[in-house]
């Protein structure tokens, strides 16, 4: 608590530089990442973020300290070598894409373990702490370093700013876009760039191992509660900083405890909230949904079947039972029961002494099922030329689907019929 | 029976394509009219669709050239208006129909430029025009197929373009709204537009057009539509693939020859 009160006082300059470089760089990855998801090279930015470690190896070898500006170089040339790569042997062999991603994200990540391994033997001084670029220290983003990181994802930002119809462009048609003349290949090279880029500046903060969480998920996570790319992009950059502050927190509290892995865990959870409540898209949601619908079809089953017995017996307000009911189809006890209940609480029945009948507002709308179904089951023998003791299935599923504006739709187009095709009468209102 | 126009907007000349080393389309030459309404028909797999990405640059020419308005495409791309396949993008792209129609300004704005009032006007009007003015701010994934077809058209009618290649406009659009866009686009050619279209239907096709192209990977004919439409033409074009032709085409794509002697 008191840690917790300490930090986010943010009195201690290295924690807000800290702080303030993690949320930079994590929001601004984000964004990158939210071309690169709509884009679908998701993958292609996990094999960048492994292909990096050879080129920050490389660096630390020649310069034999923790240079940033080099290390920036160096991460900088294998990740887009890496890129190449992949383009290459995708173009001019029988290798598919995903292949050529999973072979290049293997050969270079494992090639940047053998440099890591050999340096971490070598006996160079200042190797300490090199390990951190696997999985990430954000306590370690101050000073030169922070300039330099800081730099970068700054100007991730003002290109996407710059280029922001531009890329869009790109993500959604590329061909109208190189139709109308826009240069394709060098946005796509600047995108391409921007993924290096923004995977480089999280080298020290989060390692390379996950940078690809940062770059993808808080797109991913944003989709689910948008439809708008604004309003996306600036989900995904909140969400971004969200995780990159809590990542600097653990920093600083644990400082022994790689950082890389906590941003991802918060960032996970981030998505997987959105994946299950998020409004409309969130599965909970469509689960809601299809319980409401599933309801829904019960009740009008339920007022359609007492329509019907009324029908036969020339009585609609008289009083029945649930065996009454479950005789005429075989409901689930429970399941009709609740659904009783609801059409109670709704106001379409009545339930007297364990007897159930219409209220007036509930025979109309259990005419209106009947008239559904014998509706469409003419339609289906007039237009689609169905034999008429085929029909009933279909038009069990329909009478729930029409929408008032269709049913206007259909009793016009088939010039309000008398008769369905078993000769049953249809029930007009009036 | 390749008829052969005068001050034509576009002209084909010798034009072979090659996919993947296998040659689609064989030495196309045609000349097409201005201010006309033109099909392109032919079976599936003829290499329609690879006729208008080759006009558009889209995919590289083995040979021959392109000419529209007497001119290198590049220095005309601000005339000519495409409309892609529906199924060549995601409509899962968080985008409203209004974004996607503006993004048919963009070749009058060029790089940088953020859309201006005007833009915004005229991006208004062509969805009117395709009748989707009520579902501007709808995000396109809510849409339904015929209505995702309108969008491109408005896009296509937003860059107000002289000449205009649309790849099956007309798939998943109902019969109401396919009449309405005809009319339309035959009122763009009384302008002097002129307006290519891919399209499936022989039925309507010569109550629609008044040039027809008919292609099975070699260019079967082009003409006025009273003289290409004849049963022997659509016989010659429907009328299965050239065996011959098809089995050296795979040889090319197997063998590494070149699709060109090099001079």
């Amino acid at each position: 608590m008191e840690n917790l009160l300490e930090f986010f006082s943010f009195a201690d300059p290295n924690i807000r530089y800290v702080t303030l470089g993690s949320v930079l760089l994590c929001s601004s990855a984000a964004i990158v990442g939210c071309f690169i998801f709509l884009k679908k090279k998701a993958l292609v930015g996990d094999a960048v973020a492994h292909s990096v470690l050879p080129g920050v190896c490389l660096a630390f070898i020649i310069a034999e300290n923790k240079n940033p500006v080099l290390l920036v170089a160096g991460a900088f040339l294998t990740g887009w070598i890496s890129l190449v790569a992949i383009d290459y042997i995708t173009a001019k062999s029988k290798i598919k894409e995903d292949t050529a991603i999973g072979l290049i994200l293997s050969v270079f990540f494992g090639i940047g373990i053998l440099m890591l391994t050999w340096i971490q033997g070598s006996g160079i001084a200042a190797q300490s702490g090199l390990d951190h670029f696997l999985f990430g220290k954000a306590a370690s983003l101050i000073g030169q370093d922070l300039i330099v990181f800081g730099t970068v994802s700054i100007i991730l930002l003002a290109v996407v700013f710059l280029l922001f119809k531009e890329l869009t462009l790109i993500s959604f048609d590329g061909a109208f876009a190189q139709s109308i003349g826009f240069p394709v290949r060098g946005l796509e090279l600047i995108l391409t760039t921007l993924t290096v880029l923004a995977v480089v500046t999280g080298i020290q903060a989060i390692g390379v191992v996950l940078m690809a969480a940062i770059l993808v998920t808080p797109a991913a996570a944003a989709k689910f509660w948008t439809d708008k790319l604004k309003v996306m992009i600036i989900l995904a950059a909140c969400f971004g900083a969200v995780s990159g502050v809590t990542g600097a927190y653990i920093s600083y509290i644990a400082p022994s405890m790689p950082t890389g892995p906590w941003i991802v865990m918060i960032i996970s959870i981030i998505a997987l909230v959105s994946f299950f409540f998020a409004p409309k898209k969130g599965i909970v949601n469509r689960l809601i949904e299809k319980r409401r619908i599933q309801n829904q079809i019960t009740e009008e089953n339920i007022l359609k079947l007492l329509f019907n017995i009324g029908e036969a017996d020339e009585d609609y307000f008289k009083a029945r039972t649930i065996k009454d009911i479950i005789q005429r189809r075989p409901f689930h006890v429970s399941v009709l029961k609740s659904g009783l209940s609801r059409l109670k609480n709704q106001g379409f029945l009545e339930k007297e002494n364990g007897y159930w009948k219409f209220t007036e507002a509930g025979k109309t709308k259990g005419q209106r099922m009947v008239k559904l179904h014998r509706l469409w089951e003419l339609y289906l023998t007039e237009y689609l030329k169905i034999a008429p003791d085929h029909v009933h299935e279909d038009a069990e599923t329909i009478e729930h689907i029409i929408t008032p504006e269709l049913e206007k739709r259909l009793e016009e187009k088939l010039q309000y019929p008398k008769l369905d095709p078993h000769k049953s009468e249809i029930p007009y209102n009036n | 029976m390749v008829h052969q126009v005068e001050d034509a907007v576009l002209e084909i000349h010798d034009l072979t394509v090659t996919y993947n080393k296998k040659p689609v389309l064989w030495d196309i030459d045609l000349t097409l009219p201005k201010g006309s309404i033109i099909g392109i028909i032919g079976p599936n797999g003829a290499g329609k669709s690879t006729l208008i990405k080759s006009i558009m640059g889209l995919v590289p020419n083995s040979s021959g050239y392109i000419k529209v308005f007497d001119k290198e495409l590049n220095k005309v791309r601000n005339k000519v208006s495409y409309v892609p396949q529906k199924e060549s993008v995601d409509w899962d792209f968080p985008a409203s129909v209004l974004d996607v129609v503006l993004m048919g300004r963009y070749s009058k704005l060029g790089l940088f430029k953020r859309p201006r009032k005007a833009d915004r006007e005229v991006a208004l009007d062509c969805i009117r025009k395709v009748g989707m003015e009520q579902f501007l701010n709808r995000q396109i994934s809510q849409l339904s197929g015929g209505q995702q077809q309108r969008v491109f058209i408005a896009r296509a009618l937003a860059q107000e373009a002289d000449i205009y290649f649309m790849d099956e406009p007309f798939a998943g659009v109902d019969a109401a709204t396919e009449r309405a866009i005809i009319t339309m686009l035959r009122e763009m050619t009384e302008k002097g537009k002129t307006v290519i279209v891919i399209h499936h239907d022989l039925q309507s096709a010569s109550e629609y057009f008044n040039w027809i192209v008919l292609l099975n990977m070699r260019l079967v004919a082009s003409g006025p539509t009273a003289l290409t439409l004849t049963p022997e033409l659509l016989q010659e074009t429907y009328g299965g693939k050239l065996t011959l032709l098809a089995e050296v085409g795979n040889l090319m794509e197997k063998g590494e020859f070149p699709t060109r002697d090099k001079r």
